[in-house]
């Protein structure tokens, strides 16, 4: 494996950390439109703390696809092929909720307003469930052959620990975007966010340990690296806890950048017992590593350049545009005193 | 032609095209229209003329609903060549994979951040300050466009590669010739130009349906000013950059050229042009035709003579020598298909230079003496859905005209799916994609016939006017139901 590799490896990790940071908050926002939200006008505001943001969030994931393209096209093809269905309904859910923002505002019936508001809620539900689903069956062991092509049936991509990988980041995200909440609103919505996250901290911990038991029966991560992967583990929980405590402490900030950081911490998990295989076989020897799935060095140096001068350029921009909007928004009832 | 029936191969190519296809309705009219709302604020800040800041909102509406549905539509696009196209993928990612990725990075981040810059901070930055935020969406969407497309390139006219014969796979030795590829600097301006044929049109054509209503005629006789100046320059550069790549491709794709011509045999002398044509596909024979003298050497070579331009029998000859006939056992590609795409957007590239010149003579004085000219409304009303079909036809003949290769002289269209595919699988989202595609293009035009009917001036309580905690919710009528609902 030259260094190369090793960046570019270390580099989609890192975009897709980007990708579950911000466009998990955005997930969670979308499921709270519905089963948060009261009336319309509380939809509206949570709506508005996402409006300007999502779709740039959302480009995290599709450079994260473009890059894993140009640097692994192995595993690109590999994943993307064998993942066919449950990429597909990823799709169908990122349409849904997409649209809605835009089409939601200017319906005139109440039922199809009502409609695009479930189209979010259960486009951002499924959209983090079958993500958090892919990446948890995929660190099981898929039967690939030696092409790199998986030959899965159902079990494969359903079962009792991709179920709960795939729960637990849904609730990452909800929880994530219960914290965004309270960072951006004002009165009535960020002391209900409050409340809600008091209560689903202790759940998730259960959903956390019982990930930590499955991880430890389903893949072999702690066979072959136990010291990194408990230290993920202990950092994702004391994550956990410290956004737990600020969440009754009202430290928004500090809760929101734990939840963040917890989501990221899967990744880092993730990859980290990845290493040094892209995609694991069922059958080892059928394994992509890192050293055989990647482009030529010539383009890799390519991407490197490139990234290396546009990147920070993107991020002056990125990160500027949401401190345009750093202000909070109030909530109905507020509003309507003021 | 290779395979007929429900194959894996036919259902990924009619899913391939079908969501290129609609992808590509929405692509031009957005790019286009960030332009031209570009250019409406733009005349705002220098006139100080509130119309035209009415303008840029209310188009811009319409931009903002398209914008949307090209957006969750490109996500498939790039999910695609994994899922349907694994072979492609390996084989091509070397050299594909990069544009794809500095088009996400360089052009999609630029985009989705000032689109929402623009949308939510109407009146919180200064005028001109606020106007770059278009322009800055314009500039990323055409350089999305340019990073697509040299993708795109590399496959018509591959260049700055090599063949690894070890792995088989396709190796970039060159980013440069890459992105200086001679098809790639043809495509990127027609394409453009297309563009803002499409939005300049799109808006003249709604624009003309309201102004047959005589409603708010100084709001939309100068839409109709911005529309149609655009659109001439649009026009006319399409022209132009369609007439160059006609030349480019006389020599480097033979067969295209003489599929969109209807040239089985090899031209005369003479250079007689098929206005229209039959032809029989199976015998590779054209049947009927009506033909003007001289026209073809006009048009390729602009002159009256020129060297014989190669029919596609004698072009399949050559190829099969090239190639040989393992891969393909013709290299003929869909005649019919070519000849009439040809013909349905060249001509639609003249019809629209004619509109944009009558319809600026008609709408250049004070008085308004284009809401007499109803036909001439009519015909601009009915225009609207041209562009998107010529911009349409032009990709069939691009795509098409490559068969049956993905990657020219390269991989064929065959050996690039993806192992894993079924019929099953493939049928069902095919179905599901159809269902979702006629959904989501209902709701669009019911959408922006919406904002039509509703007219410039609503536009400015229902939109984004601004972000502010002290801003007060919008008046909503339907608030109480909404509440019982809950
Ligand atoms: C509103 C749209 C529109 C209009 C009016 C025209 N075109 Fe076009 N044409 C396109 C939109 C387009 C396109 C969709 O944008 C294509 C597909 C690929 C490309 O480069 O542009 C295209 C492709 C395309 C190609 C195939 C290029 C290739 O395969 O490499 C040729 C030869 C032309 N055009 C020529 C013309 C000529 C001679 C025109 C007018 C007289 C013309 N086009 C008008
Ligand atoms: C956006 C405008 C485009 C349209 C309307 C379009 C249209 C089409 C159509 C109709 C086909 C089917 C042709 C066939 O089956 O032979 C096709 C195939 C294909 N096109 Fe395009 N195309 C577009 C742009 C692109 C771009 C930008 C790329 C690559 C970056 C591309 C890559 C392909 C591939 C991989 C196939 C599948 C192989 C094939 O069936 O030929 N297309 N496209
Ligand atoms: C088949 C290859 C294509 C791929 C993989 C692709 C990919 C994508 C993706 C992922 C997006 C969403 C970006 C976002 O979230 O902001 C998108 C939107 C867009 N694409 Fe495509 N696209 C393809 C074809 C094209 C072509 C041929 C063009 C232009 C010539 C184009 C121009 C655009 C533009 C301007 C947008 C912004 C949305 C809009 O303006 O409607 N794309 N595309």
């Amino acid at each position: 494996m030259t260094n190369l590799q090793l960046l570019w490896f270390l580099l989609i990790g890192v975009l897709f950390s980007g990708f579950f940071f911000l466009e998990g908050f955005d997930f969670g926002v979308g499921m709270a439109i519905r089963f948060f939200a009261k009336d319309r006008a509380e939809r509206d505001v949570i709506i508005k703390t996402i409006g300007p943001h999502w779709d740039g969030n959302e480009v995290w994931l599709i450079t994260a696809g473009g890059a894993m393209f140009a640097s692994f096209p192995m595993w690109y093809a590999s994943l993307f092929s064998g993942y066919y269905i449950v990429l597909f309904l990823i799709l169908v859910a990122l349409i849904f909720r997409g649209v809605s923002f835009e089409f939601r505002a200017n319906m005139k019936t109440v039922q199809w307003r009502n409609f695009w508001e479930w189209a979010a809620t259960i486009g951002s539900f499924c959209a983090a469930f079958l993500f958090g689903m892919m990446f948890t069956s995929m660190i099981q062991g898929v039967p690939l052959n030696a092409n790199g092509d998986i030959s899965g049936t159902l079990t494969t991509y359903v079962n009792w620990f991709s179920l709960v990988g795939g729960v637990a980041v849904t609730l990452m995200c909800f929880i994530h975007g219960m914290n965004f909440l309270q960072l951006k609103t004002t009165g009535e919505i960020r002391d209900r966010a409050q409340s809600w996250n008091k209560v689903l901290y202790p759940l998730l911990i259960v959903g956390e340990v019982l990930f930590v038991v499955l991880l430890f029966v389903t893949t072999d991560f702690f066979e072959r690296k136990a010291a990194s992967t408990w230290t993920i583990l202990i950092v994702l929980v004391i994550l956990t806890l410290i956004a737990w405590w600020g969440v009754y402490g009202k430290h928004n900030w500090m809760a929101f950048a734990a939840s963040g950081l917890s989501l990221v911490s899967v990744v880092v998990l993730i990859f980290n017992g990845l290493f040094p295989r892209v995609m694991i076989g069922v059958n080892n020897v059928n394994s992509i590593l890192i050293k055989n799935a990647s482009s030529t060095p010539y383009t890799l140096h390519l991407m490197t350049i490139l990234t290396l001068t546009i990147l920070p350029i993107v991020l002056i921009y990125f990160i500027w545009s949401y401190w345009v909007f750093y202000k909070r928004l109030k909530s109905p009832s507020q509003k309507a005193e003021s | 032609m290779l395979n007929v029936g429900l194959s894996v191969l036919f259902l990924s190519r009619f899913q391939f095209a079908m969501t290129t296809v609609f992808h590509f309705f929405f692509v031009p009219f957005s790019i286009g229209l960030a332009f031209v709302v570009a250019v409406m604020e733009t005349l705002y800040v220098f006139k100080k003329d509130e119309t035209y800041k009415k303008m840029a909102i209310f188009w811009g509406k319409i931009f903002l609903y398209s914008f949307a549905v090209g957006v969750v539509t490109g996500i498939i696009q790039e999910f695609q060549f994994g899922m349907n196209w694994s072979e492609y993928s390996r084989f091509m990612g070397d050299i594909f994979g990069a544009p794809l990725a500095i088009e996400a990075l360089a052009a999609f981040f630029l985009e989705s951040t000032f689109i929402g810059m623009w949308m939510f901070t109407w009146g919180r930055f200064s005028k001109g300050i606020h106007a770059l935020f278009i322009w800055l969406v314009a500039i990323g969407s055409s350089l999305s466009a340019l990073w697509i497309l040299a993708a795109n390139s590399f496959m018509q006219n591959p260049v700055g590669y090599a063949l690894n014969a070890h792995t088989g796979r396709v190796e970039m030795t060159s980013f440069k010739a890459v992105i200086t590829n001679q098809q790639l600097w043809y495509e990127f301006p027609h394409v453009i130009m297309g563009a803002g044929i499409t939005a300049s049109f799109a808006v003249a054509g709604m624009a003309a349906w309201r102004l047959l209503k005589k409603d708010h005629v100084d709001f939309y006789r100068k839409s109709l000013n911005v529309a149609l100046t655009i659109g001439l320059i649009a026009s006319l550069g399409s022209i132009w950059s369609g007439d160059v790549q006609t030349k480019y491709l006389v020599n480097n794709q033979p067969m295209k050229f003489a599929a969109m011509e209807g040239l089985y045999n090899n031209s005369d002398k003479n250079g007689d042009w098929k206005v229209i044509g039959g032809f029989d596909t199976k015998n590779h024979k054209e049947t009927w035709s009506v033909d003007v003298p001289k026209v073809l050497n006009i048009l390729t070579y602009h002159q009256l003579t020129g060297p014989v331009i190669k029919g596609s029998n004698a072009v399949n000859q050559e190829l099969k020598e090239k190639y040989g006939t393992s891969k393909a056992a013709d290299y003929y590609v869909p005649t019919k298909t070519l000849f009439w795409s040809f013909r349905v957007m060249a001509g639609s590239g003249a019809l629209f230079a004619l509109i944009a010149i009558i319809g600026l003579f008609f709408n250049r004085r004070r008085f308004e003496a284009i809401i007499k000219q109803r036909w001439f409304l009519y015909i601009m009303g009915l225009c609207l859905w041209l562009p998107f079909i010529a911009n349409t036809a032009g990709w069939f003949i691009t795509e098409f005209g490559r068969f049956p290769w993905v990657v020219y002289g390269l991989l064929t269209i065959a050996d690039a799916v993806s192992p894993t595919s079924t019929v099953g699988s493939l049928m069902f989202t095919n179905i599901v994609y159809f269902l979702l595609f006629a959904g989501l293009g209902l709701v669009m035009i019911v959408l922006s016939h919406r904002v039509l009917k509703a007219g410039p001036d609503d536009v400015e309580t229902n939109g984004y006017s601004t972000d502010t905690a002290e801003e007060t919710s919008t008046v909503d009528p339907y608030a109480k139901g909404a509440f019982n609902h809950d």
